[in-house]
């Protein structure tokens, strides 16, 4: 099968940057006299290689990305919610330096100095990799959401499916974890976030499935066209937004499903023997997932960077995702977290049949009302 | 999956207070709980033997730093009843006034833990605001912020400062505004507070009255009994209020319990401004108390609070026990957890207001 893959600018950029200082390079070992007949040629050759020079510049836009993502969710994502949570609760958030935004960087600074702590029972490399996984997953997810139709680290023509089966990774990831800590808090809570993310895991697929039927298409860019050509997807498909917006707050562990990592009686849940920088980076990494379904959220059913002209699309994305973390922000001020039988009987008994009902209108409104198949 | 046992508390947040609670789950399931108590054990009622009557008002405070002022007055309350002294009428009124005022910050600060219990610190952040405001009235009478040091025996430290019923009054205006907006919103309107707090913890009638549970916890299942009101002291008889009693016997019945106290305890107050009289606000009391035994009980924000004192003709008591509400409704703990789920155990236990300064003594 023939997929092309759109890779950006940034990629491009990285390759040719990449190219051009191993061709310095091996410019510099031909003029020390590594060359044709040397010992150390075939050295020279692998660095001019082009599956090397591809490979490097792939490693170097991951680095770029990864930095770029947690710096990113660190300075936005984490500040919002301080600082709205901080007006909800009638205080004022965090306020060191410019307008609070020093906080983050003092956490990730305290984080990091942090002694890096395995519990001696603990199954060290199920314990170490699970977190890899889930770091690994967040950073890749942010790499698949698009800000604009030619801003994106790589386009995919079946991104939506990608995107969501990347995402469904994490409940594996939580259950070793809490498994491997070897701790009874830690199980509780792995058992409890995978069932809960596997509950929610059916609606949102199902939402999708209808958006499939809908545009016809699982690439965001498409998606984000055909609601250019048409109509924003949230006034056909409101039932299946509303289920969306559930069910993303629950997969990204959020009040009020916060369960898995409830402090008051699980101390945090499967993160409870997760320590320093490895804890710092979960939390992270919980902001990037906040994000990245806030994203999706934009994208799917509020028209993506589609907006009035001067602006740029790439704001107007972040402009919508900001507004729906507000909604999340706002929902965790004012909920208080449910139990697991209840966050369960909402998954299953609420979610799926508005799921399901929202499949059945769109098949009729695509049979009546757009024209057939 | 097999049983095991779990600790909750004291090195865990679940606890308010050292102590702690084995549970054993099946899943997520409680099959058997265990409160342990014991972590806080300071020996009061020993220690309070080597002191005289005067230097065991500023211990009383200790007991329970969320309702010092209840505390203290219900040992000076003990000791008046020992040694046959009448306190002056005003004297009367400003102990009402200042328990009432103790009961709602009490109460405000129960709200605030179940919210950190539940998750929310919303209801944390707005409950410790409210609280502030009665701990700044109580601070401008007594001088201190929560070990209060303010009964006497044979009264009252001192009169009530200028200004202090106009400025009280300002703050249950505006308290009983935001009881009736604010926190209704948050609580009785949020769905998910409903479903935290509806059919959990289930204490029965009978059950509350055998286990000897008191105050809003058994006021919460049903029974309709108040010491304010039933065996009256100070000038409660001379007030017009409701006692609070919900039937449900789950956490919601004990959370509206104490909302709706704290709400007669604002009508309290305000009866109480009106009915004072100026006059001297306290009397001297003999050093020595008599050979005999007394006993006095108050209505604690927690239950009913119930001190025994024997005296031995000397200027210290020789025996001083101390009756706890949370000592009994801890043991409760069992009958209200026993097939709930673990999640369930933080609301649960949060929702019976534990302090274990009284508690362990």
């Amino acid at each position: 099968m023939n997929i092309d893959l759109d890779f950006s600018t940034i990629y491009t950029f990285m390759f040719s940057l990449v190219s051009w200082l191993l061709w310095a390079v091996g410019r510099v070992l031909g003029f020390i006299g590594i060359d044709e007949g040397s010992f150390f040629y075939p050295i020279k050759q692998f660095l001019v290689d082009p599956q090397f020079v591809t490979f490097v510049s792939y490693l170097l836009v991951a680095v770029i990305y990864f930095v770029f993502v947690f710096l990113f969710a660190g300075l936005t994502v984490i500040w919002m919610e301080r600082k709205l949570l901080g007006r909800f609760m009638d205080r004022r958030g965090t306020q060191v330096g410019v307008l609070g935004l020093f906080q983050n960087f003092a956490d990730g600074i305290k984080t990091l100095l942090k002694e890096i702590i395995i519990p001696r029972d603990a199954d060290q490399k199920v314990y170490t990799w699970a977190v890899v996984l889930i770091i690994a997953t967040s950073a890749m997810l942010m790499g698949l959401v698009p800000w604009d139709d030619e801003f994106y680290a790589v386009n995919v023509p079946l991104a939506l499916l990608l995107g969501l089966a990347v995402f469904s990774l994490a409940p594996f990831a939580i259950l070793i974890g809490g498994w491997a800590s070897n701790n009874k808090y830690t199980v509780i809570g792995g058992m409890r976030a995978a069932a809960q993310l596997i509950a929610y895991e059916v609606p949102m697929l199902l939402v999708v499935v209808s958006l499939v039927v809908m545009t016809g298409s699982l690439n965001f860019v498409e998606i984000v066209n055909w609601q250019n050509d048409n109509i924003i997807l949230l006034v056909p498909l409101a039932i299946g937004a509303l289920t969306f917006f559930v069910a993303g707050i629950a997969e990204v562990e959020r009040v009020p499903f916060d369960l898995p990592e409830a402090e008051a009686e699980l101390v945090e849940g499967w993160q409870t023997e997760y320590g320093g920088f490895r804890w710092g980076l979960i939390m992270l990494c919980d902001y990037i997932r906040a994000y990245i379904v806030c994203a999706l959220f934009a994208i799917l059913f509020l028209g993506g960077w589609l907006g009035p002209e001067p602006i740029p699309g790439a704001v107007w994305l972040l402009l919508k995702t900001f507004f729906l973390f507000f909604m999340m922000v706002w929902v965790r001020a004012a909920m208080v977290r449910i139990r697991t039988d209840q966050i369960l009987k909402i998954g299953w008994r609420r979610l799926l049949p508005l799921a399901v009902i929202n499949l059945v209108v769109v098949v009729l409104i695509k049979v009546y009302s757009v024209g057939g198949w | 999956m097999t049983e095991m046992w779990m600790n909750m508390g004291p090195q865990h947040p679940m606890t308010h207070g050292l102590w702690n609670l084995r549970v054993k789950v099946d899943g997520e399931k409680i099959t058997e709980a265990q409160p342990v108590i014991g972590y806080l054990h300071r020996g009061w009622e020993k220690m309070v033997e080597a002191r005289d009557f005067q230097q065991i008002i500023p211990m009383a405070d200790r007991l329970c730093y969320g309702s010092s002022m209840t505390w203290s007055h219900l040992y000076c309350r003990t000791i008046e009843e020992l040694m046959d002294v009448e306190v002056p009428e005003r004297a009367q009124w400003i102990r009402v006034i200042v328990c009432e005022m103790q009961r709602i910050a009490s109460h405000l600060m129960w709200l605030a833990a179940v919210g950190t219990d539940l998750g929310s610190y919303t209801i944390f952040l707005y409950c410790m605001r409210e609280r502030e405001l009665f701990l700044d009235q109580l601070m401008n009478l007594t001088g201190a912020r929560m070990t209060y040091n303010y009964p006497r025996i044979g009264g009252v430290r001192n009169d009530l400062p200028e200004n202090f019923e106009r400025d009280t009054l300002r703050v249950l205006n505006l308290f009983e505004k935001r009881l009736k907006t604010e926190y209704e919103a948050l609580c009785d309107k949020t769905v998910s507070y409903r479903m935290r707090m509806e059919n959990t913890g289930y204490l029965s009638k009978a059950d509350a009255m055998n286990l000897g549970v008191t105050g809003p916890n058994m006021r919460g299942s049903g029974v309709d009994f108040d010491i304010r009101r039933d065996d009256p002291y100070e000038k409660y008889d001379e007030v017009d209020f409701e006692v609070c009693v919900e039937q449900e016997g789950d956490s919601y019945a004990r959370y509206r319990v104490r909302m709706r106290e704290m709400q007669e305890s604002c009508n309290i107050i305000r009866q109480a401004f009106k009915k004072m009289r100026p006059g001297p606000v306290r009397v001297k009391a003999p050093r020595n108390a008599p050979k005999k035994t007394a006993f006095a009980h108050v209505e604690d924000p927690r239950g009913e609070g119930l001190m025994y004192v024997v005296g031995d003709g000397t200027n210290q008591p020789y025996r001083l026990k101390v009756r706890s509400p949370i000592f009994v409704s801890v043991s409760a703990a069992p009958v209200m957890l026993i097939g709930e789920k673990v999640a369930d155990v933080p609301a649960i236990m949060g929702s019976i207001d534990m302090c274990l300064g009284e508690t362990d003594r």
